[in-house]
């Protein structure tokens, strides 16, 4: 780890005037994976902007038919909140899939959206539930959010605040963790909510991604039979020595008949 | 035996004296260890498999805050410091030596594989030589790279070592070629398979540290390392490597947190660190990262292997041919050449009447880590060949694959039984074994299960595994034979204090096995001593008198024998002291319970009074007899013992993902005497883990050219407790003929006997589909792929 300066702001405007005075200051929030990267010295930030004194940051509601929460909130607290459990199980039932139960105690949904590991589980929610993004300064579409492997539209300033979730009518989640990280190989997001039936695939290719086929599939019938023919192009997808792209694109169509299962 | 404690004798399952210290936090590890002074070393390391060095330019680097000192190889080399020594030497198949390049300390002019060490920083802090380190400027000229052994023998392959032709180190056999294939050419049937045994890295959960250091007062160097044997370190660092006597070099390896094997050898950074210390007049500390021991720890298995079994008409062996290339990596480490030789091929005939047996190795340089030792060591490899092939055999003849080991079985009185390939097996009994596992395992049940399991969509198999191994190694004048460079005796030293406590020296390290426990309920057994009045001492080479360590299953059945002997010496002096007291002959004292006693008298002395005496010594037959109550002995065994078993492991196959769960698995050993029962199901539940491992997890992968593609955890698979089932251990036990205790060893049949039962369950789970063999590990995408093949549309649900 190479040294760097210590901010420990109180409100959401300090931390981005930092960010904003220095160039090669990060966020940090769990530290789950910049602490990582710091220590294998891959990462040489200036200074760490530490979010886990801004109270504006935490938290889960619920507003109408939505469900908001701050960019801080803790892997733990989304797999146990009541709101979450009773208004979108399967993003509760996926934040319990995550690691083990220390790093659902430090990794926060804030920190994983905004890092965009292709093999992270929640863009797949974000992005078949048509989650907003609210940052400092905007809010943005899940779409226009993800940019591809560990990209995203947030500028080097700028702080997610919050992730906005419209309540589907019903969703399901199901996923095969890479034997050795337990990381997504491949996990599916099944959806049908305000955004229209959706699939998001994450761990399979470089970035979360919709499976059209299946989108239309499920949308013509909601049942596991109807996407059992769906055919991932394996083109592109992720291969290593854990799995070819020809497993993992058809894994894809394991896992999204097993999501349509969870979701019911 | 024990009139005082029976709850703590042998037998009695007593929960572990070292645990208190360990789980509260208060273990010593090398890392926990700060000394005065002390500097930081770092280590650049090689990030080409294999490249000339054209310069070091450490300039920069040496004028960066809290640097110390840099040292290159061109360093180590000008101080004349030749290179790491080999611990065993094997003969070609023409009596010619093995080649033996040389193993620098540091690179020096070539690195040989990603990790070989280039050059070390020494700081004031670890992050300041992390920091110089990077500024090291190192120009290399890229070589052709050889990853795998069936690369590296290749005609026109590049030389690992300039001049060792084919990268053969050696070309090595055992047997009868001659009546073998004359066995073959009368047989019935004949099958073959090829296989692989993948390579593992060990991962114990402490990574190697060592801190060197210099007293100028009195020229002694000390070395605190984390070692599995300190005594073997000071005697290959001091005398082959940096011409330090004995006298003046104390290695100390306190707790050590697993080792696995991985701690047997000497390495390079230790000898540098003890090498640099007087040369900075500062003690220098070196602790390795996780990432770091992903490429400099040795190895493990990585075998390429064509087996060949001959049977005539009836299922009965006639004979076995085996081709194996074994990879040694980029130089030859400590006992690497024992390995795939005389701990492998001399395990070939398994637990079967197999009459002749033939097998060629070759033992080959790579451009990767150096493999060596890895729980088993050999055995797991042998195991995985024979316990596969038969399995295969009983495929191809037909025969019901337990009938087959039946028929081949060494009968239960034919011990001792002389092996084909060198080995006398001195006891056990593998049908009544197997008859234990059927039993255990439920295999007659196993069709209902199998039905059951494919009513919800799963894929059932069970499979089984009969195994012996030689461990409690080893008699020195055989192994002297085979090529060892060092005896394989071990020592004991036992005081009794004058107050009758005891303490126990031994040449044994525990680095996991519980010793601190098991040795002292030996001695509290035989003295009739509480064991809170025991304590075992080992891991610094300046308390205990001499020792060859632990790996091999070895301390018990040699470490412990040496401490019977030991004992015999005390009791022996006891009695004489307690003849003089009591005023009777020597020949009438009897001890028992901690007693002397008039044998069929109530006049005794408690080992207390004796010792009191002895230290004490007003009345006593001083002219004859000397004070005090010590003894030493050293125990050198008369054979290996033969630790054998039958697992049975029980799994179901997801079709869809190809994902293998292993729903049950059944341990029957027979590791004779067993002196604590929850102690040796640990090291069996252990053992099994890493057989699963090896089976369906793990995996060092190297791309073609060198790099070590699963270099961390991210990639390489360490079974974690949910991939592992709760292991049914029990035991059948037939004893050690030749030691004092019956004992045999418990530390590596678990690793040995588990991943032949776990592969022939997964070829069983999947006997619908044309499988012969799959490599291990058995990863979901493979198995995936050779369902998919067959059964596409199965496979898609
Ligand atoms: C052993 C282990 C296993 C794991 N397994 C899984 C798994 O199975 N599935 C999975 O999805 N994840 C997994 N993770 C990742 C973990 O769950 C976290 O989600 C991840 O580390 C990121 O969250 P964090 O809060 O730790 O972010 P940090 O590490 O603190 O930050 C990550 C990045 O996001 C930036 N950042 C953080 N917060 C904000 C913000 N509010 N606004 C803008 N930028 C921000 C940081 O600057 C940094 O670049 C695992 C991690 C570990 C260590």
């Amino acid at each position: 780890m190479y040294d760097f300066a210590y901010h420990k702001p109180t409100s959401i405007a300090d931390a981005v005037k930092i960010l904003a005075a220095d160039p090669d200051a990060k966020p940090v929030s769990g530290g789950h994976t910049l602490l990582p990267a710091l220590k294998h010295r891959l990462n040489q930030p200036s200074a760490l902007v530490d979010l886990s004194g801004i109270a504006e940051l935490r938290g889960i509601k619920r507003e109408g038919d939505t469900i908001i929460i701050g960019a801080m909130t803790r892997h733990g607290e989304v797999a146990t909140s009541d709101i979450i459990k009773s208004a979108i199980p399967a993003l509760a039932h996926m934040a319990s899939t995550i690691g083990d139960t220390q790093v659902r105690n430090r990794g926060t949904m804030g920190g994983s959206l905004a890092n965009n590991d292709p093999a992270a589980d929640y863009p797949a929610a974000a992005m078949a539930l048509g989650a907003k993004f609210q940052t400092d300064r905007r809010t943005l579409a899940a779409e226009d959010f993800f940019q591809g492997m560990f990209t995203t539209a947030l500028e080097p300033d700028e702080l997610l605040i919050a992730i906005h979730f419209p309540v589907p009518k019903k969703a399901g989640y199901a996923k095969l963790k890479n034997p050795a990280s337990r990381y997504s190989m491949c996990g599916v997001f099944v959806a049908d909510g305000a955004a229209g039936i959706r699939v998001a695939v994450n761990g399979a290719g470089p970035g979360v991604f919709r499976q059209e086929a299946a989108e239309a599939a499920l949308s013509a019938n909601w049942s596991p039979e109807a996407v059992a023919g769906v055919k991932q192009d394996p083109d592109g997808l992720n291969s290593d020595i854990h799995g070819s792209a020809e497993y993992r694109a058809h894994l894809v169509t394991v896992m999204t008949k097993r999501a349509v299962l969870d979701a019911g | 035996m024990n009139a005082i404690a029976p709850f703590e004798g042998i037998g009695a399952s007593v929960k572990r004296k070292e645990d208190l210290r360990f789980l509260s936090g208060r273990g010593r590890y090398t890392d926990d260890m700060n000394r005065p002074g002390q500097t930081h070393a770092v280590f650049l390391r090689s990030p080409h498999p294999h490249a000339r060095i054209d310069a070091v330019d450490s300039a920069a680097a040496r004028a960066m805050p809290g640097v110390v000192a840099i040292f290159t190889g061109a360093d180590i080399k000008a101080s004349g410091i030749g290179g790491l020594p080999c611990g065993w030497g094997v003969k070609n198949k023409d009596g010619t030596p093995m080649a033996e390049p040389a193993h620098p300390v540091l690179a020096h002019e070539r690195v040989r594989h990603v990790g070989d060490p280039v050059a070390m920083v020494i700081a004031e802090t670890r992050a300041q030589a992390k920091d110089a380190a990077e500024a090291i400027m190192v120009s290399y000229t890229p070589l052709g790279s050889v990853a795998t052994v069936t690369a590296a023998v290749a005609p026109g392959a590049t030389e690992v070592h300039e001049g060792v032709a084919a990268n053969t180190s050696f070309d090595w056999h055992i047997g009868d070629k001659a009546i073998t294939d004359a066995a073959f050419a009368g047989a019935a049937h004949t099958v073959s398979f090829d296989l692989v045994n993948n390579r593992l890295v060990p991962n114990a959960m402490e990574p190697r540290a060592a801190i060197g250091e210099f007293d100028p007062t009195n020229d002694e160097y000390t070395l605190y390392t984390t070692s599995q044997n300190p005594h073997v370190i000071r005697l290959l660092m001091g005398a082959f490597v940096l011409n330090i006597p004995e006298s003046r070099l104390r290695v100390v390896a306190p707790d050590v947190g697993g080792g696995f094997g991985s701690k047997i050898f000497h390495y390079a950074e230790e000898a540098a660190v003890t090498w640099a210390a007087p040369r900075v007049k500062r003690p220098v500390k070196w602790t390795c990262d996780r990432t770091e021991a992903f490429i400099s720890d040795a190895h493990g298995r990585d075998h390429v292997s064509h087996a060949e079994l001959a049977l005539d008409k009836d299922g009965k062996f006639l004979g076995l041919r085996v081709q194996t290339l074994a990879n040694m990596g980029a130089y030859l480490s400590t006992f690497a050449p024992a390995v795939p030789t005389y701990l492998y091929a001399t395990l070939l005939a398994g637990c079967y009447a197999t009459p002749t047996i033939y097998a060629e190795v070759k033992g080959v340089f790579t451009n990767t880590v150096a493999v060596d030792a890895y729980r088993g060591a050999g055995r797991p490899e042998a195991t995985f060949l024979i316990e596969r092939l038969v399995d295969v055999a009983a495929k191809a003849t037909g025969i019901d694959r337990i009938e087959l080991r039946r028929r081949n079985f060494i009968p239960a009185d034919a011990f001792p039984y002389q092996t084909p390939v060198a080995l006398e097996y001195d006891s056990g009994d593998y049908q009544s074994t197997l008859d234990m596992a059927l039993a255990a395992s439920d295999w007659a049940g196993f069709e209902a299960r199998r039905s059951a399991a494919a009513a919800k969509g799963k894929l059932r198999g069970i499979g089984i595994s009969t195994y012996v191994e030689a461990c409690g190694i080893a008699p020195s004048h055989v192994v002297g034979q085979l090529g060892a460079r060092a005896g394989l005796y071990e020592v004991a030293n036992i005081r009794v204090h004058p107050t009758g406590s005891i303490t126990v020296f031994t040449g044994t390290h525990s680095h996991g096995q519980g010793h601190e426990t098991t040795f002292a309920q030996l001695i509290a057994d035989r003295m009739g001593v509480p064991m809170n009045q025991i304590d075992v001492v080992h891991g610094d080479t300046s308390r205990i008198p001499f020792g060859m360590g632990t790996y091999g299953s070895r301390s018990l059945a040699v470490g412990g024998s040496a401490m019977v002997k030991a004992m015999d010496k005390i009791v022996l002096k006891g009695r004489k002291i307690a003849a003089h007291l009591l005023e009777a002959s020597l020949e009438d004292i009897e001890f028992e319970g901690g007693k002397f006693r008039v044998a069929g008298t109530d006049r005794e002395k408690t080992l207390t009074e004796i010792s009191l005496a002895a230290y004490v010594p007003h009345n006593y037959p001083i002219d004859e007899l000397e004070p005090g109550l010590e003894e030493t002995a050293f125990y050198d065994p008369k054979n290996f013992t033969y630790p054998a078993g039958a697992h049975v492991c029980e799994v179901e196959i997801d079709p869809a993902t190809g994902q293998t769960e292993v729903i049950a698995f059944t341990a029957v050993d027979d590791v004779g005497r067993v002196i604590n029962p929850m102690i040796v199901e640990g090291q069996v539940q252990g053992g099994v883990a890493q057989g699963i491992g090896q089976a369906l997890l793990e995996h060092a992968v190297y791309d073609a050219e060198g790099q070590l593609l699963s270099g961390s955890l991210m990639d390489y698979t360490m079974p974690r407790a949910d991939d592992l089932p709760n292991v049914a251990v029990s035991h059948h036990t037939t004893l050690c003929t030749h030691n004092p205790l019956g004992v045999k060893g418990c530390g590596e049949v678990g690793a040995i006997g588990s991943p032949p039962a776990v592969i022939n369950a997964v070829v069983d789970a999947l006997r619908d589909y044309d499988v012969t063999h799959i490599n291990m590990p058995a990863t979901p995408p493979k198995l995936w792929g050779i369902i998919n093949a067959a059964r596409p549309a199965l496979a898609a649900e």
